[in-house]
């Protein structure tokens, strides 16, 4: 049997994983996809929780979870091609009329 | 060292590799497709945990409807002379010490934490006991994700739809 | 516990296996003598004008944004359609309530959209 920390453990490096992918990633799309890694990341420990712990009520999180990811994930492709569309980029760091 | 632990090791394996794919890959497909790996071993490791409901949905969700839209995305916003979309990165080392403070952070506190653990339970029938809490005990959040449904379905639509307004209105 | 999921693991290694080798059994099998005729594009039609990596229209991005929101709202429906039954006897027809208020919700949405014309496909 696995204890609970090797999952916890698991879910930490996949979440520093996905960290450095949103902070080294100039394309905005795979900025996207380290974000759906981290709350990946973030529903394994719940769930890993819930079962050791013997409560669904982590599952019913990630249920949710799961739920906003996907509701973030339509809002926020449609914003990146809206801004294609009208920038031609999807580079973030090309994307800067609010710098000055 | 039980197939158990075997199984386990694989899926970390699976999810980590492809994890840093999804990071590392100059081509944005081949994240993409890395991606659909890694799902597929969170959805693995939630099959270990006895998750077997959240496991299917994970696979349903995830693979079926959030990678489709990302690989969509990707369709969308290349340009079209460009056959290799290529990505470049930036600011690696910062990046790295930063998400290694995080990393180190999140590990030593779930190590030195002494988290009380029961035996191991197996809820047996998690689809009863989820659709029992969703319905009752969490019944307003239900509705709330309802709502949070409906607004990224109006506004992700009217958001991508603009262009084909703008260029309604320029023909007329 | 884990031996419930052999079947599964099984037709996944069989599904794999399996279309690996029919993606490659065609040149194994096959004979090959390609000439500059048969490699072209449309055999004997006419020859491609430009790229077929085109970007393709955002109508399709709308239909899979509509997918995946009833495709939550369908894993939603799942749990508390498997154990109505016992809900009922739990909460009485409150249940069925709730859930229509739900199916409602993103049925105002759905409708909403289609009398936008964001479905138009023209």
């Amino acid at each position: 049997m696995i204890p609970l920390k090797y999952y916890l453990i698991l879910s930490a490096a996949f979440f520093s994983i996905g960290i450095i992918g949103v902070l080294t990633r100039r394309n905005a799309i795979i900025i996207f996809m380290c974000i759906e890694l981290m709350l990946n990341a973030v529903n394994l420990t719940l769930v890993s929780f819930s079962s050791f712990f013997g409560d669904s009520s982590g599952q019913i999180f990630v249920f949710f979870v799961m739920a906003v990811a996907a509701a973030e994930a339509a809002v926020g492709l449609a914003i990146i091609i809206a801004l294609f569309r009208n920038k031609l980029t999807i580079n973030v760091d090309e994307v800067n009329i609010f710098k000055w | 060292m039980t197939t158990y632990d075997l199984i386990f090791y694989l899926f970390a394996l699976i999810i980590l590799v492809s994890a840093f794919i999804v990071v590392a890959a100059r081509n944005i497909i081949y994240s993409a497709f890395s991606l659909l790996f890694t799902f597929f071993g969170v959805a693995g490791i939630y099959v270990l945990l006895n998750a077997d409901f959240i496991a299917v949905v994970q696979v349903i969700i995830y693979v079926g409807g959030i990678l489709v839209l990302i690989i969509f995305g990707v369709m969308l916003t290349n340009k079209i002379t460009e056959v290799e979309i290529k990505t470049e990165s930036f600011q690696v080392l910062p990046s790295i010490i930063i998400s290694g403070i995080i990393g180190g952070t999140l590990v030593a506190i779930f190590t030195k934490t002494n988290w009380k653990v029961a035996e191991p339970q197996i809820l047996d029938k998690t689809v009863t006991e989820i659709g029992r809490f969703l319905v009752s005990h969490y019944m307003i959040l239900f509705e709330l994700a309802g709502i949070i449904l409906l607004v990224a379905l109006i506004g992700s639509v009217m958001i991508a739809r603009k262009e084909k307004l703008e260029t309604e209105e320029v023909e007329k | 516990m884990i031996e419930q999921y052999i079947p599964l693991i099984l037709a996944i290694l069989i599904a794999l296996l399996f279309s690996l080798f029919l993606l490659k059994a065609s040149s194994w099998f096959g004979p090959q003598r390609p000439n500059p005729e048969k490699l072209s594009t449309y055999e004997s039609g006419m020859e491609p004008v430009r790229t077929a990596r085109e970007r393709f229209s955002v109508k399709f991005y709308i239909v899979a944004i509509m997918f995946i929101i009833f495709d939550i709202e369908v894993v939603f429906l799942y749990p508390w359609a498997v154990n109505l039954k016992n809900l009922i006897d739990l909460m009485g027809f409150f249940i069925i309530a709730e859930m229509f208020i739900f199916i409602i919700i993103l049925l105002a949405g759905y409708l909403y959209l289609l009398k936008k014309g964001a479905l138009k496909w023209d």
